[in-house]
């Protein structure tokens, strides 16, 4: 599999003397889902800024797709299709129309734009809106508009910089679904995000910056396993016994409905339903009681502190 | 090139057509006024200036004003805005070399300057009659002057960081540089020393240039008066092409 992305010794000082980037290395493969995550200020859009041309290097190496991006800026630009945290389009600008000046700055024809921008449109559910002025959108409306334009230029590579802030459950699980469906066409994600849940769902691979510097690069799968033992919310719709014999995991009776288990790692969750059946108790519903990658970030950016 | 080019041209036009009522509007009110009260009113007072009668010598200087502040106002507000809301970014991220992002910008000013000049001309013409010394003339000297303000006002967008940045340039140096340019009076009438601080204003040689255009009378020679105007446009247009390459107040 080839790469995506590589950035090698990428650092990045602001005209203030802050050193958002200070030397990282980071690789992303083609076809990857691949999150990228940090606090605030660890240099996640700065990163994103430098590989999109919104923001000039200090130092450093960025190959897109195999192409050098100080010597094939324009290639570089016609694979990427950014979706930034902020929103930056001209509010006053009827949406249709923003679709269609995106397409036209990737030398689009506007015939085949207006054919883009219909398909994107109609996929966001935006088309309806089409002639609405960006300003008059909601919050949703107004990322899924994002996105729409992120994707006009049918890129092979998609950023997502905080794609589904402010986004209600729906629309963000739509949003996810229809992010799912285009890296299994073939594009690469990358994508930034605060929600830990989005990106354990989604991404395969996983970098964490913290001030500036790469303190974990790794694939999803490695890195939870790193968790020692994991908390469950195990959920009856009978009523519990008060006591609940158990050797290979605890157990603590929450109420009269729900326990809290612990697992360490070698003991797996259909063991100890089986424990729990033996003595009449029937789980109904499962959950973490507490986000796998949250625990995992937290302790990698302290350790990293 | 041509599809980007196109893209960012038209969008520009789109731009002051739609709130025609602030771009287009107010520059032709503003010229009846000045014919009415400076042309008429006034005018029939002061008699003749170089030769003519005073109503017809203020009038392609002032023709030539809306065109400055039309082409100015455009670029300067649409660049500026460009980079406050940050939907210049749609362009930063897309394969669209500097020169065109220039040319398109620019463009759209000259665009803007010649749709208010020949809004202007009509309303005037409508009013007065007159004949014209030579249409080439005009549209050269209407063309280059729309393209160096156009490049002026893009450059103080670049550097503009408020609002008000976006206004100094205008209230302090644009504005006084078109009324001592020799808009409402011919330089001739100064005395020696200011009359020689005038050939240096640039405006005074686009406006005596154009209304040779118009009437036929000039004070100033024309091959140097445009060859002046070609080297200035040079010169913005280098400094221009630099500060957007290397992302001044853009890319930061």
């Amino acid at each position: 599999m080839s790469n995506a992305l590589i950035i090698k010794s990428l650092t990045k000082t602001y005209a203030n003397n802050f050193h958002a980037l200070k030397g990282i290395d980071l690789s992303v493969e083609e076809g990857d889902f691949f999150a990228l995550l940090g606090n605030n200020g660890a240099g996640k859009t700065t990163v994103i800024g430098i590989i999109c041309g919104l923001l000039n290097k200090t130092q450093g190496d960025i190959q897109i797709l195999g192409l050098n991006q100080n010597t094939h800026i324009n290639e570089v630009k016609r694979l990427i299709g950014l979706m930034p945290q902020e929103f930056n389009f001209n509010p006053f600008e009827p949406i249709e129309e923003i679709l269609i000046n995106q397409a036209g700055y990737y030398g689009i024809s506007s015939t085949d734009a207006k054919v883009q921008t219909k398909i994107l449109l109609k996929k966001m559910q935006l088309w309806d809106k089409r002639m609405d002025i960006a300003k008059s959108l909601s919050g949703g409306m107004k990322r899924r508009l994002m996105l729409a334009r992120a994707l006009v230029h049918q890129p092979k590579i998609l950023i997502l910089d905080e794609p589904t802030a402010g986004v209600d459950i729906e629309i963000r699980r739509s949003m996810w679904s229809y992010l799912k469906e285009l890296n299994s066409s073939g594009v690469t994600v990358i994508l930034t995000t605060h929600y830990l849940e989005e990106a354990e769902h989604l991404c395969r691979n996983i970098a964490i910056l913290n001030e500036g510097n790469v303190v974990e690069q790794t694939s999803m799968k490695k890195l939870l396993a790193k968790i020692s033992h994991q908390v469950l919310i195990l959920e009856s719709s009978i009523v519990l016994p008060n006591r609940i014999e158990q050797t290979q995991f605890s157990c603590k009776r929450l109420d009269d409905y729900s326990l809290q288990v612990v697992l360490k790692s070698d003991t797996n969750i259909t063991d100890a339903l089986q424990i729990l059946s033996k003595q009449g108790i029937n789980i109904d519903h499962i959950r973490n009681a507490q986000n796998r990658l949250e625990i995992l970030f937290l302790r990698l950016i302290n350790e990293a502190v | 090139m041509w599809i980007i080019y196109k893209t960012i041209v038209i969008k520009e036009i789109l731009r002051f057509l739609r709130i025609w009522t602030q771009t287009i509007l107010p520059p032709i009110i503003t010229t009846l006024l000045y014919l009415l009260i400076f042309g008429g009113l006034m005018g029939e007072h002061i008699g003749s200036m170089q030769g003519v009668d005073y109503l017809y010598f203020i009038i392609p200087g002032i023709i030539l004003m809306t065109v400055i502040t039309s082409s100015y106002s455009n670029t300067v507000s649409s660049f500026f805005l460009a980079k406050f809301n940050h939907s210049i970014e749609e362009i930063l991220v897309s394969p669209t070399p500097y020169w065109v992002i220039l040319l398109g910008y620019v463009s759209g000013g000259v665009a803007r300057g010649f749709v208010v000049g020949i809004g202007v001309f009509f309303t005037v013409l409508f009013f007065i009659d007159f004949e014209i010394y030579s249409i080439s003339i005009i549209i050269i000297i209407s063309l280059l002057t729309a393209i160096l303000f156009s490049l002026a006002g893009f450059i103080n967008a670049v550097f503009a960081k408020s609002f008000d940045d976006i206004s100094i340039f205008q209230s302090f140096i644009l504005t006084p540089m078109i009324y001592l340019g020799g808009m409402f009076y011919s330089v001739e009438i100064l005395p020696e020393f200011w009359k020689n601080v005038s050939h240096f204003n640039p405006i005074y040689h686009m406006i005596d240039s154009f209304r040779l255009g118009f009437l036929g009378t000039s004070t100033s020679d024309l091959l140097i008066s445009i060859l002046a105007l070609l080297i200035i446009i040079t010169m913005l247009t280098i400094f221009a092409f630099y500060l957007l390459k290397k992302g001044v107040n853009i890319k930061t």
